[in-house]
């Protein structure tokens, strides 16, 4: 065939050739003796979001809309997502899930629409020379056209003609290869639609700022498209850059890789793109799809479709509309066998295949929708591709290795996969394998290596992404772990500089001990020092009370719910109190009858108040709200009257009840009263004799001491984080205490 | 493996070329004909006999390691590679040995060599290789007993089939009287004189064409069957070309001009003893061979340069058994340091470096 393709300025021979390949029967003449046919409009449309790499798209349709053909139905969700648009014009009946054109055989949302036949347009935007747009509006505008790669992997298009910056590209490859036996799409647009081919090739240059090179690239079983391209490339006067570069038949060399080395005899580096060699390729369809979106507005909602197979009574191509379920064309095109069955394709059923029958996949269904990718529909007869017979043993004969085009050890992989020796299979470089089925082909035992390979690079994907996962669980763990420590150690700071606080205090104490003994009559300086330790010792649970308090208040909405709460509960109170109160008199218990009400009506009026306070603080918190903390203004204001008051340790107790059993006095009111009646006792301290004062000073000890006792009991009880606050709180007021008796005692032995 | 089953769906491709394991094998045993009708013609019955007897005992003792291990005895015997087995040794025993030791031979090569290791694929070495290996050391009287090509006999006959039948299984002198020595045993003897009168006081030289009489068309007659196997493609070049050639290269660097200490002839080694048969059926045996195109012409060159060394300075007359079985150790060896370079990547990367 090579020969009958002369060579000269418009046309030439690769110069590169890459490792192994395969030469499989071609089986593409069934398919192009007939011209493109057409496929009606099919009763039903089916879109699957996700035809494309990337996050599926997103419906804008709802079940009930009219489209029209050409509206856009899904909107892309990031980068390398893709719009869909209808192909037709009908009513969306329905948004869920389907089996999907995809290996896995899985499910996945997609837009049903019902056609009306009226296959009326939407109005599309016309562009006569594009040339006089920037290439970043050309490629928005591929992009809204949501067009992907008609090859096969539906890469978006817009993405790969938007090279970093860092990449010059300097060589546009239109990829005419369709190495794949039974394809025969990219075959006929090139040969009726050449015209179109090389209109786009001409528009992807512009838009990639005009590389010096358009290549085209051909296998040479196509003689008859490589003439029309030449006609066209002859007849115009614009396309001086454009090449047709033609190679020997073998497969795969329409693999991206393989192909570069085949038209420039370079390697594209593992793990990078094309453009890392300055090169962009696109199929010849993408390119034509590009032109029809740019110049006609149209977005892709038709491809041409190869049907073939000896099930069928008609082999050919044929435009179709994107969304055409595939029963329905296959019915169109006639089946060949009346036993024509589907089911897993390995017992009785013919199977069918989607793509070619190197890389296509068997579906799972004969409902599932022609997409954006499906170059190709076979439907064999039974004889055409039998299933594989069963696997042998390994022999390691090489020939994988033989027919590897990336010069992999395919015997070596499966041996890897096998042992799911991931470590070593990576070693291997199973990640440069295309999927090509070469190795499979060939194998004289049928093993399926490509199965193989899939499972690995599977399982190891699965293993990182769980590497991924469980290291950020890790940092999440480590992170806690150190906030913890640090609140650890805060808490262990405090507590240490609440010992050396109480340390000095006890020491000034002594120090004023020793002065008052010298000197009776600074006796109200003592009791002011005395109040001053006690500030000390009862600061810390205070702290601590507060701390919370203000934890709670820091929320704005917590505290609202609170204090809600407390006036839901004060309303409960009052209600039942009240009810109590009428029901009393029933019960005829003569004797405490009359004490008993007084006490629930006293009981009542408590609980009323309460009610009143909590929807007080309630309707003050809603309008200081969203402002500022509520009551934080309240609580400081507790703070620095504690270190005044002589009973601060009052509201420390109240703020620590207030967490079990929210009260609904504030803080400030508490504070307020506690100022007041420290007041008082300073006052009435002033005017009592120094016995006296003694006397209700250690009163007073006592009763905070038994407070603190029993507090520090209840706080054992419930494994109190400041149960240690609280003992040497009660550890201090002992001594205190006995301080103040031994003072007592003195006084008494003096007068 | 578990994950084989996930999906009920055929995996691609869906296409594939239709020569299995079963047809490889196939091909091997008729690119044997060639060189089975030489040695027929040249010795007679006995090879037919060795034949007979090595591929029933080969296909007994394969059904019954198979039946021990559990393992489906059809689909496995189907595959035909016991039968490649028992066809080389048989071709390599010397024709008219005793029953016993072709028995022995077989039940070596097939359990020992093969079946304990894993079966088809999993043996490190070359089946039929050990089996002659183990032949030769224990029973060498037996091992090296040939008889003399038809064309230099006495009456210019071969033993007929009855005598060579009682011959093979019992033991009888029936072709005592035929025996001779073959070239490589023959030079080896007289290592005293020069080439040229070696070939002039033997007749197995010199009425020869190339090499021995006799054991030149044999090998003649391997190499066609083994071009054939290559333009079938059921090997690649590699191992063979690289065998042949060092060993032509070895014989020419110490010919030494055809004197007392000569070597022999870069002709008299292609084409006597095993060297054929070696080259294209038993070094091209995938299993225990290197991998990579590279390492075979390696592991080819290895076997060609260590049988001329054992030929001309070793103990044994012929080697390619010996020299087989050594490079069978150092296939892994040479697979480690001749991965081949990926698509798109610098350099090869040796197949171990681990990660961590």
């Amino acid at each position: 065939m090579s020969t009958l393709i002369a060579s000269d300025q418009r046309v030439s021979q690769a110069i590169g050739d890459f490792h192994g390949g395969i030469y499989p029967p071609e089986n593409k003449d069934q398919s192009m003796r007939l011209p493109i046919g057409e496929l009606p409009v099919p009763p039903v449309l089916v879109f699957p979001l996700n035809q494309h790499m990337g996050a599926p798209a997103m419906p804008i349709v709802a079940v009930g809309d009219t489209v029209l053909r050409g509206q856009k139905i899904a909107e892309a969700v990031g980068g390398f997502s893709a719009a869909i648009h209808a192909s037709s014009s009908g009513t969306v009946t329905a948004i869920e899930d389907r089996t999907l054109p995809h290996a896995s055989g899985m499910s996945g949302t997609c837009i049903e629409i019902t056609t009306d036949g009226q296959h009326s347009a939407a109005a599309f935007t016309q562009c006569d020379d594009y040339r006089q747009h920037s290439a970043q509006a050309l490629i928005q505008k591929i992009r809204e056209a949501g067009i992907t790669g008609l090859g096969g992997a539906g890469f978006p298009t817009a993405i790969k003609l938007q090279p970093q910056a860092q990449f010059a590209i300097d060589t546009l490859i239109l990829n005419g290869t369709e190495c794949e036996p039974y394809i025969t799409a990219d075959h006929s647009l090139m040969r009726y639609h050449a015209e179109e081919v090389i209109e786009g090739a001409l528009l992807l240059s512009y838009i990639l700022g005009e590389p010096k090179n358009i290549i085209l690239g051909v296998e040479d079983n196509k003689p008859d498209a490589i003439a029309a391209l030449r006609s066209v490339l002859e007849q115009r006067d614009d396309t001086d850059r454009v090449r047709i570069i033609t190679f020997p038949t073998k497969y795969p060399s329409g693999g991206e890789k393989q192909l570069i080395q085949l038209i420039t005899g370079k390697e594209v580096p593992s793990g990078t793109i094309p453009a890392n060699l300055g090169i962009v390729m696109q199929n010849v369809a993408t390119a034509v799809v590009a032109h029809r979106a740019i110049t006609k507005g149209e977005p892709l909602t038709s491809r041409i479709t190869t049907f073939v197979g000896n099930a069928l009574n008609t082999q050919r191509n044929m435009y179709t509309l994107l969304g055409t379920p595939i029963n329905f064309a296959l019915e169109h095109l006639g089946f060949a066998e009346e036993d024509f069955s589907l089911d897993d394709g390995k017992e009785n059923g013919n199977k069918l295949i989607m793509g070619g029958p190197m890389m296509g996949f068997a579906l799972k269904s004969a409902e599932v929708p022609v997409v954006k990718s499906t170059n190709c529909v076979i439907a064999p007869s039974k004889q055409e591709l039998p299933p594989q017979p069963d696997a042998q043993e390994c022999i390691r004969c090489g020939m994988c290795a033989e027919v590897c085009p990336a010069s992999l050890l395919p015997q070596q992989l499966y041996w890897y996969a096998k042992a799911e020796d991931h470590e070593r299979a990576q070693s291997h470089n199973l990640f440069d394998c295309i999927e090509c089925g070469a190795c499979s082909f060939v194998c004289p035992s049928n093993i399926p290596l490509v199965q193989y390979y899939r499972a690995s690079k599977g399982a190891i994907k699965q293993i990182e992404q769980e590497k991924v996962k469980s290291g950020h669980a890790r940092q999440r763990f480590e992170f806690r772990k150190e906030r913890m420590e640090k609140a650890e150690a805060d808490k262990a700071a405090k507590r240490e500089a609440r010992k050396q606080a109480a340390a000095k205090a006890k020491k000034m104490q002594a120090e004023k001990k020793a002065a008052l003994a010298n000197n009776p009559t600074t006796e109200v300086i003592k009791a002011t020092s005395d109040q001053t330790t006690e500030t000390a010792t009862a600061v810390d649970p205070v702290a601590a009370a507060m701390a919370r308090v203000k934890a709670q208040q820091n929320d704005p909405v917590a505290q609202q719910a609170k204090l809600e709460r407390a006036v839901n509960g004060a309303k409960d109170r009052v209600a039942k109190l009240t009810e109590k109160l009428h029901a009393e008199p029933s019960k005829k218990q003569t004797g405490k009858l009359e004490e008993h009400k007084d006490r629930t009506a006293a009981q009542l009026k408590q609980a009323e108040l309460r009610l009143q306070d909590a929807e007080k603080a309630l309707a003050e918190h809603a309008v200081k709200n969203p402002a500022a903390p509520s009551l934080s203004l309240g609580s400081s204001s507790v703070s620095n009257s504690s270190s005044t008051s002589s009973l601060p340790k009052e509201t420390a107790e109240k703020s620590t009840l207030n967490d079990k059993n929210p009260k609904t006095e504030t803080k400030s009111d508490a504070a307020g009263s506690a100022i007041e009646r420290a007041k008082a006792n300073a006052a009435a301290m002033a005017t009592m004799s120094p016995k006296e004062k003694l006397q209700k000073s250690i009163a007073s000890l006592e009763q905070r001491l038994a407070k603190a006792q029993t507090r520090l009991v209840d706080a054992e009880k419930e494994n109190n984080e400041n149960v240690d606050a609280f003992r040497t709180g009660a550890e201090k007021l002992e001594q205190k205490l006995a301080a103040a008796q031994e003072a007592l005692q003195k006084e008494l032995t003096q007068l | 493996m578990s994950f084989m089953n996930a999906s009920s769906l055929p995996s691609s491709p869906h296409t594939h070329h239709m020569r299995d394991t079963r047809n490889v094998m196939q091909w091997v045993i008729m690119a044997t004909i060639p060189g089975f009708i030489a040695l027929s013609y040249f010795f007679g019955w006995g090879t037919f006999i060795n034949l007979i007897i090595a591929s029933v005992t080969a296909l007994l003792s394969e059904a019954f390691v198979l039946k021990l291990r559990h393992r489906p005895i059809k689909h496995y015997l189907n595959d035909y590679s016991a039968l490649v087995t028992a066809v080389l040794l048989g071709l390599a025993l010397p024709p008219y040995a005793p029953w016993w030791l072709v028995v022995v031979g077989t039940v070596t090569s097939i359990i020992l060599a093969k079946q304990l290791y894993g079966g088809l694929g999993l043996n490190p070495f070359n089946p039929a290789m050990i089996g002659y290996v183990v032949l030769l050391i224990s029973f060498p009287v037996e091992m090296t007993r040939w008889i003399n090509p038809v064309s230099l006999s006495a009456d210019g006959q071969l033993p007929s089939l009855i005598e060579s039948l009682s011959a093979v299984f019992y033991n009888s002198a029936a072709v005592d009287a035929y025996t001779g020595a073959t070239p490589l045993d023959l030079f080896k003897n007289q290592s005293g004189l020069m080439v040229e009168q070696i070939v002039q006081q033997n007749t197995l030289f010199s009425q020869a064409l190339f090499a021995g009489v006799g054991w030149e068309w044999i090998n003649i007659a391997f190499l066609a069957g083994g071009l054939v196997l290559l333009q079938k493609k059921i090997f690649t070049w590699h191992a063979p070309v690289s065998m042949l050639v060092a060993l032509f290269l070895m014989a020419a660097l110490f010919y030494d001009g055809g004197s007392s200490t000569s070597g022999g002839s870069p002709l008299l080694h292609l084409l006597s003893g095993g060297t054929m048969l070696g080259a294209f059926f038993i070094i091209t045996d995938p299993v225990s061979s290197a991998v990579s195109n590279k390492g075979r012409i390696i592991y080819g060159a290895g076997i060609g340069i260590l049988i001329y060394i054992i030929r001309v300075w070793g103990n044994y007359p012929d080697a390619v058994a010996f020299a087989v079985l050594l490079m069978n150790f150092a296939a892994p060896f040479i697979d480690y340091y001749t991965v081949p370079r990926t698509y798109g990547h610098k350099k090869a990367e040796r197949v171990d470096k681990r990660k961590d």
